[in-house]
């Protein structure tokens, strides 16, 4: 097993309360293998991985539970340590919207430099032939690094923000929307790539999206996510095929098919909560077409199905 | 029943100067243009929904506006209920059309002013048309503004700034904001494509109701195949300013002519984990060219997986009828 963590939560301290971005979310990952993480825009996806990386924002922090990467615990590791052995190195992030932050005055070769100036004692030389390496890698001529971000193209783009995050050859790397701004041909051919370094590095990727069919495409594993908690995780075939959670059911039931004719997409009326102040019990209640009165008292616990899945609900639909 | 045409538009091209340094007029080089636009012509007949589809940048926003009449053409006509709306004269007859005309824009995070409380959103462009005599006969009408996009009770709304409202909300203000000035007919230039799946599936669903209720006809703009087929009678799919392939959605679809269509509905992905080990081999090469340099002959060919060389590379194809309600611009088309 690669990387475990265990009831980890982040939360965000402001003025206005505390924000339980990340509520005790607990999942397991084996090397080379892909978790798809989904849920609606602000269920603390994005936070999930900056907790992973120690880099959640202020007023945010850690605030409970465990990470642990190869036995390792990277939880209780002082920062000089994570930062010299761990970020990057082992676990890296392509961060969501990180095309638009390129710096526009310096050449992509520079910024490209930067990683190895902090992180290793690899001569420039050995720093520049491993960053030809990484851009062929990722499907760039190595010409580009004397180009500046302007003269590329969003897909090439996000193309040098994924050969960075490879760089120094991380066992992880934390994909957070990495397709999300760019159109279906692109979009394919960054999910071609990735699924290319699965396969020929072994990578293990956590793949970040509220886009449920650009996950099909690349996850063995999903976990759903809701109001800062985990409500369903297993097999992606099993969860695609046969989706329990009522969240999950409605989320799929959601997305037009190109091929199929739909008459009627559902949706799920009303919106997710307030995170400063989540709702008793089940935190889906308020929406959710199945709840019963234990739904608004107590929050449901973890259930393992026996196809592998783990759930929280009180009342699976049958 | 074959429906009236609400909206034509023909030969319609956009192009705009490049700025150009104080050298290359010096030495005299001619003007260069981004030819955003180049060339179109459709229709779209009264309720049913349009939907032009295409990768960034090959001209769908840009086509929204010279419909708005926000830009002025370079070449070609709109025509709106048969009347020739190209060059409105008088300020009267611009009015009218843009009541008659709204759009709906992408980014429901900007398209309203922040400081603006929801109801002073809605009642601004009634005042600019100056509808509605008094407050109170406003009023009624902002109420049943929101009531129409499900915003109810619209008093607990009214005094919302947009910072209290959520993304799908935010949307329903700005669909409100549109459908306030009882349109004939809406441009929505990619108004869900910000927002997650649930809430999408909610403003479409409210776009198609409201076109059931109120009579519209849209022109709606996207890059998602899978919502337009979900939500449009007709689709046009644009490459570098052109439409290369046009019909019933269904036809397009499910059985696409043009090599660009087929890599589009290659690339789209689907909910379906059985393919995730798989590859995908997509019938496409290269970047998209700049709408700067468009190459020679069809504009698609040096992407082409098909491309003849001695024809696609000299000779511009022709828009042709491939079949009942089937337009296609190829000269391989039946034979690909
Ligand atoms: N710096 C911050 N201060 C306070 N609250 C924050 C901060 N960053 C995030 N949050 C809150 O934490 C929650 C989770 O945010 P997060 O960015 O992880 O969501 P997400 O699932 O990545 O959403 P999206 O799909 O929109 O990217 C949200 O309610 C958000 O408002
Ligand atoms: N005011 C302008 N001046 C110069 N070029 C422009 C202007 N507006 C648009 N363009 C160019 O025209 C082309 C078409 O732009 P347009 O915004 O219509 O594309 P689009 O299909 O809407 O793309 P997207 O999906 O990214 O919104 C692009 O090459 C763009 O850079
Ligand atoms: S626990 Fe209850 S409210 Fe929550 S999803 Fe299950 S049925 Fe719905
Ligand atoms: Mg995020
Ligand atoms: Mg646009």
């Amino acid at each position: 097993m690669l990387l475990r963590v265990t009831d980890l939560k982040t939360h965000f301290f402001t003025t206005r309360g505390v924000v339980r971005g990340v509520d005790g979310v607990s999942f397991t990952l084996e090397k080379g293998e892909v978790l798809g993480l989904a849920g609606e825009s602000g269920c603390g996806k994005s936070t999930l991985g900056y907790s992973l990386i120690r880099l959640v924002p202020p007023p945010g922090r850690i605030v409970g539970g465990e990470i642990e990467l190869d036995g390792l615990n990277l939880t209780s590791m002082n920062e000089n340590t994570f930062r010299r052995e761990v970020r990057w190195k082992r676990i890296s992030m392509i961060f969501q919207g990180a095309m638009n932050a390129l710096n526009p005055v310096y050449s992509i070769g520079y910024q490209m430099m930067e990683p190895f100036k902090y992180h290793t004692d690899a001569s420039e030389d050995e720093a520049k032939e491993r960053i030809a390496r990484h851009l062929e890698l990722v499907g760039l001529d190595p010409e580009i690094v004397s180009r500046y971000p302007h003269e590329l193209s969003g897909g090439m783009k996000q193309r040098v923000m994924i050969a960075m995050a490879l760089l120094l050859e991380p066992d992880l790397v934390i994909a957070d929307e990495p397709t999300t701004a760019l159109d279906v041909i692109v979009q394919a051919q960054i999910i071609n790539l990735l699924k290319k370094l699965k396969k020929e590095l072994g990578l293990s990727l956590i793949f970040i999206t509220h886009d449920l069919s650009i996950l099909a495409e690349i996850s063995d594993k999903i976990a759903v996510m809701y109001a800062g908690k985990i409500v369903e995780l297993g097999d992606s075939e099993i969860i695609y095929e046969n989706p329990k959670h009522p969240y999950t059911q409605k989320l799929l039931a959601a997305i037009p098919r190109v091929h199929e004719r739909v008459d009627k997409l559902e949706f799920i009326p009303g919106a997710p909560p307030n995170l400063a102040n989540p709702p008793p019990g089940c935190r889906f209640h308020p929406r959710c077409p199945y709840a019963i009165k234990i739904c608004m008292e107590k929050e449901p616990g973890k259930e393992v199905l026996d196809d592998g899945r783990v759930i929280y609900c009180h009342n699976i639909p049958r | 029943m074959v429906q009236d045409v609400e909206l034509k538009v023909e030969g319609l091209k956009k192009y705009f100067p490049i700025k150009r340094g104080i050298k290359s007029v010096m030495k005299r080089e001619s003007p260069r243009f981004v030819r955003a636009v180049d060339g179109i012509s459709f229709e779209i007949r009264k309720q049913q929904i349009f939907a032009l589809v295409g990768e960034s940048g090959c001209g769908k926003t840009t086509t929204g506006k010279l419909i708005m009449k926000l830009i002025e053409p370079t070449e070609g006509r709109i025509f709106l209920r048969g009347q020739d709306v190209s060059h409105l004269k008088s300020k009267e007859e611009n009015l009218r059309y843009r009541k008659m005309v709204q759009m709906i824009y992408q980014d429901p995070f900007s398209s309203i002013n922040p400081r603006f409380r929801v109801y002073d959103v809605l009642e601004e462009p009634l005042i600019i048309h100056g509808i509605g005599n008094s407050r109170s006969e406003r009023e009624e009408m902002i109420h049943h503004a929101l009531e129409l996009v499900r915003l109810t009770p619209p008093e607990e709304f009214v005094s919302r700034f947009p910072h209290m409202l959520s993304g799908g909300q935010r949307q329903r203000v700005a669909i409100a904001r549109t459908m306030i000035l009882n349109p004939e007919f809406v441009v929505a230039d990619e108004p869900v494509s910000m927002l997650d799946v649930s809430i999408r599936a909610e403003i479409l669903e409210l776009l198609r109701r409201l076109r059931d209720e109120l009579g519209l006809t849209y022109l709606y703009i996207t890059h998602d195949l899978s919502t337009a087929r979900y939500f449009s009678d007709w689709i046009g799919v644009m490459y570098l300013g052109r439409i290369v392939e046009m019909g019933e959605v269904d036809m397009v679809i499910d059985n696409p002519l043009h090599p660009y269509t087929r890599a589009l509905l290659e690339a789209v992905p689907e909910p379906e984990p059985e393919r995730k080990e798989i590859i995908k081999s997509l019938p496409i090469k290269g970047e998209v060219p700049s709408a700067v340099n468009i190459p020679d002959g069809c504009r698609f060919h040096p992407r082409c997986v098909y491309a003849k060389m001695g024809l696609c590379d000299t000779k511009h194809p022709e828009m042709i009828e491939f079949e009942r309600n089937h337009y296609v611009e190829c000269h391989l088309v039946g034979k690909i």
